[in-house]
């Protein structure tokens, strides 16, 4: 093969890698628009603070330090030193877990029966609470990530992809980093574990019952509360295990929580309501933003992956307004 | 005991259509109104000027401009930011390109290019409704920033990237560059705020307003009783971009002087002018107003008490400010979704019945 | 009401129309005309189609099949908007009101077809878009009269009870000033006496201002007793077409009402 059909395939690889953390914060989005029928535009802060705590507790930072070395005037910063990623993912999890509650009491249980775009509107000041509240707790520094999973390009892959191009061409073999790689896999196992979980378990099938039809669902027994703090909680998890990711490669700052706009373009292509939509979603404005910008990038000034998502989502509503996997909508009065 | 209507009859339809049907409303507006024009240019001074007055009547328009779209029309939008560039960049190629031309044809002229531009991206709207519009108009959010980032053309080729006014007068009164007074730039946007606002609530009031406001509660009855949604909506789109134009030169030519496109015009702009509209109150003039002097005033609050007075640093205001409007935010969609304007409006209506409250 | 009564031509007459949605039929073969001044019913089960055939005539859904005529011409495919342009009213099974707006403001929505002041005029507030504004007013002003809302003008209609939510929901259409005015079962949910205002209301429309009146209605004593012609559909079909006395006795449409089971 000629270098550049190689250098072609190693975009899209990466596309498709960039697609993988798409999906995942997409599939927050579909949780929770499944269950309850609310555009959750803070999924992506979900994982940005997810992320803040998980570091926090294992540096063993104190929470609100901040404010409270200004209030009174002590300079407390840190109690200790530290934990292990493998406790503070749990207590991590906890965290999350008690969020679901707080917004389920203070903010959704208020906000029954209006309309969607008022709750879609209630869920971009949930962001800008969460944002604040983030940094507010834990400092607004930019801060590392590990948790200890492998990171780094694949010099295996490299000497695989080498022999791959002509005789005498020069090539240097596919760049892949090892965290993209074990990101697929854990996203992977997570909807495997996700569909598991609402097929076969009891809480799982009143989830499904709910999305289909909430009154139908309480005139059977189900409690709408515990299933939206439930869902909730999966949301809150799934934003971890995206806030994970994504802080991992690149640091954990205010841009994660970007990435969530990025998701929105992603929900549009798969339908709010498909977990395989999510996927094939964000795999195809994963791969479709890179080979753009490797193809055509270089000749409009590149940087179009600021725009490509959201320009592939305006014209594909153009022609199905209901998503890939969405089912179409008949009008009626 | 003076607010109230009894004894205020209307004698005709034109007089109970006006816009200030209490005699005592009138007379406040108009004292506002005098006020404005002449007491507060004598007072003004730099600080007021570039932190609190020229910022509220820049984003009043801003606020009028998407309380048209989102909240009369009922189409949500996210490319605020956006369009406002368009306004900026608009204002500046006309200045630099047609040096005679006057500095308010120019702005006047900025806002219908953003018009023009409001309308193509208010095309899905006809297929597209709800959040997935919200989606949509991100894609103009995004990409005219980039646009005016990567075409030197739109900004002249300077190497910095940035646009800087020029200095332009009226009646050979500098209102834009550094010559420019506060009372000059102050009365300049002040005038452009109030000629809008008046004819923002003639456009409400009448034919049109009603068909946005028909789309909104109700699309298809709407198109059934004779409404033409391509005709509503585009215009909506058209009317809505023109005012966040006009702000967007007036944000740029006037009150900033320079700007960088991403840093000016980023998807922050768009929320903070959603932001003002939900508090203030969705399909409400008087609202756009308050929620636009909240906006601006709230964060000035905060720092001079915070850092002011408590010492706190800057930066965790900043936090605390964030904290405060998503606060803010869920709570008016819960208790008052139509914002400060409603709550004036009840006290308003209990204040008419005073002192026998049935 | 008495069969005594003279009409002119057809003002509507709809041939052989077909509806589907996918594969499941909504409407088949179905033909019928309206004459100009009469109250023309449309009664059925529920599911047999009536609410799919109105929506047929204002152009909301457009049939495979058939062609409708309307004020002499043969009807393309128009979109709502403009079939309302030519002289079509309607109210809604569901009250489809502007919940934000006054119920002053919803009938001057009801005008809309007929205000033309362009966009500059309405800026200023001045010349032809005053003018018009003040004479519509007028006239609405007279059906808010008419049907005894005026306590309410300024109210939102959001706010009212139902009741008052259909009254003003049948000032809109009345506003319209149209051709053929089409009501989705406008006694739905109504008690006795408000069915009785509804009626009386109905009535004097028709008497008043001649106006054409097509109406669905579950209730029988209602249609057998202000119907002029009645339409029986089931399942998608017409199964009767007359004078309410030959419906009522007709035996398809007893079997469709009582139950009788299909084949």
């Amino acid at each position: 093969m000629s270098p550049m059909i190689l250098n072609t395939i190693e975009v899209m690889l990466n596309g498709l890698m960039t697609g993988v953390m798409y999906s995942l914060v997409a599939l927050g989005f579909v949780l929770i628009f499944k269950a309850s029928g609310i555009f959750n535009y803070a999924q992506g802060v979900m994982a940005l603070f997810a992320a803040l705590t998980l570091v926090g507790f294992q540096s063993g930072q104190i929470p609100f330090s901040h404010l409270i070395n200004v209030v009174f005037g002590t300079d407390y910063h840190n109690w200790g030193p530290g934990m292990n990623a493998f406790l503070a993912i749990l207590l991590t999890m906890a965290v999350m877990v008690l969020l679901a509650w707080l917004v389920e009491r203070l903010v959704l249980r208020h906000l029954v029966n209006q309309e969607p775009i008022i709750l879609f509107m209630a869920t971009i000041g949930l962001a800008f609470f969460m944002e604040g509240l983030g940094d507010m707790m834990w400092g607004a520094n930019i801060k590392v990530l590990d948790i200890g999973l492998p990171s780094g390009g694949s010099f295996w892959w490299e000497d695989v992809t080498r022999v791959w191009a002509t005789e005498g061409s020069e090539y240097y073999g596919m760049y892949i980093d090892v965290l993209d790689v074990w990101a697929a896999g854990i996203a992977i196992v997570l909807v495997i574990a996700l569909t598991l979980f609402s097929q076969y378990t009891k809480t799982g099938r009143a989830l499904r019952a709910v999305a289909d039809d909430h009154q139908a669902a309480l005139t059977v027994g189900i409690s709408l509360r515990t299933i939206w703090i439930v869902v909730w909680s999966i949301a809150g998890f799934v934003a971890l295990v995206a806030g994970i990711m994504w802080g991992s490669k690149s640091g954990i700052q205010f841009s994660l929580s970007l990435i969530a706009l990025k998701a929105l373009p992603v929900l549009i292509l798969g339908g709010f309501t498909s977990i395989p939509g999510a996927i094939v979603g964000g795999l195809i404005i994963g791969v479709g933003e890179k080979l753009f910008e490797f193809a055509i990038g270089p000749l409009i000034g590149g940087a179009t992956e600021n725009w490509f998502a959201y320009v592939l989502a305006l014209m594909f509503l153009m022609f199905r307004p209901q998503g890939l996997y969405g089912d179409k909508i008949i009008e009626r009065v | 005991m003076f607010y109230r209507e009894s004894g205020d009859f209307k004698t005709s339809y034109a007089a109970d259509q006006q816009t200030f049907p209490i005699r005592f409303d009138r007379i406040v507006v108009a004292l506002i109104l005098v006020c404005a024009f002449l007491v507060v240019p004598f007072f003004i001074n730099d600080y007021w000027e570039k932190s609190i007055l020229l910022p509220f009547l820049v984003w009043s328009l801003a606020a009028l401009g998407l309380n048209i779209l989102t909240g009369y029309c009922g189409q949500v939008s996210l490319g605020t930011g956006g369009f406002m560039a368009v306004g900026a960049y608009a204002c500046y190629k006309l200045t630099t390109g047609f040096p005679d031309l006057n500095i308010i044809f120019v702005i006047l002229l900025s806002g219908g290019i953003t018009a023009l531009v409001g309308i193509i991206f208010g095309l899905p709207s006809l297929r597209i409704k709800g959040f997935y519009l919200a989606v949509a108009t991100l894609a103009s959010q995004f990409f005219l920033v980039w646009l005016f980032n990567k075409v030197p053309w739109f900004y002249n080729y300077s190497a910095s990237g940035q646009i800087t006014m020029p200095e332009r007068s009226v009646f050979g009164t500098a209102v834009t560059g550094s010559a420019a007074t506060p009372s000059a730039t102050y009365l300049f946007s002040l005038l452009f705020v109030v000629v809008f606002a008046f004819i923002a609530r003639n456009l409400t009031r009448g034919r049109l307003g009603r068909s946005w406001m028909a789309i909104r509660d109700m699309d298809i009855a709407a198109e059934i009783i004779g409404v033409p949604p391509l005709q509503a909506k585009l215009s909506a789109f058209a009317v809505s971009s023109f005012y966040i134009g006009l702000s967007g030169a007036l944000f740029f030519g006037v009150y900033l002087g320079a700007v960088e496109p991403t840093e000016a015009f980023g998807i922050d702009k768009s929320f903070l002018v959603l932001f003002m509209i939900i508090i203030g109150g969705l399909g409400s003039i008087f609202g756009s107003f308050v929620g636009a002097a909240f906006m601006v005033l709230l964060p000035v609050l905060f720092k001079n008490i915070m850092v002011g007075g408590f010492g706190w640093p800057t930066d965790m205001v900043q936090h605390f400010i964030f904290m405060l409007v998503g606060g803010l935010i869920m709570f008016f969609l819960i208790v008052e979704p139509h914002g400060l304007a409603q709550l004036w409006r009840v006290t308003k209506e209990k204040l008419r019945l005073w002192p026998f409250p049935h | 009401m008495n069969s005594t009564r003279k009409f002119g031509d057809p003002i509507l007459s709809v041939n052989n129309i077909s509806l589907s949605f996918g594969g499941v039929k909504a409407l088949t073969n179905i033909s019928f005309d309206i004459l100009q001044g009469e109250i023309r019913a449309i009664i059925g089960p529920n599911g047999a189609g009536k609410s799919s055939m109105l929506n047929v005539i204002n152009g909301f859904y457009h049939p495979q099949e058939g062609e409708v005529w309307f004020d002499g011409k043969l009807r393309g495919s128009l979109r709502p908007y403009e079939i309302a342009r030519q002289g079509i009213a309607r109210t809604f099974q569901n009250i489809a009101l502007f919940k934000g707006m006054s119920t002053l403001d919803n009938l001057m929505t009801g005008r809309i077809t007929k205000m033309h002041a362009n966009i500059f005029w309405q800026a200023l507030w001045k010349g032809k878009a005053e003018k018009e504004e003040l004479m519509h007013r007028e006239r609405v002003e007279r059906i808010i009269d008419f049907l005894e809302i005026q306590a309410i003008r300024k109210t939102p209609v959001g706010r009212l009870p139902y009741g008052l939510q259909k009254r003003v929901e049948l000032g809109r259409a009345l506003a319209a000033e149209s051709k053929l005015l089409l009501l989705d079962e406008p006694m739905a949910g109504m008690n006795l006496e408000e069915k009785e205002d509804m009626c009386r209301f109905i009535l004097e429309v028709n008497d008043q201002f001649g106006t054409t009146i097509a109406l669905i209605e579950h209730d029988m004593s209602v249609v057998m007793d202000i119907a002029d012609r009645v339409i029986v559909l089931d399942y998608g079909k017409k199964i009767g077409d007359g004078y309410p006395d030959e419906v009522r006795n007709d035996k398809d449409v007893i079997d469709a009402y009582l139950g009788v089971a299909h084949d």
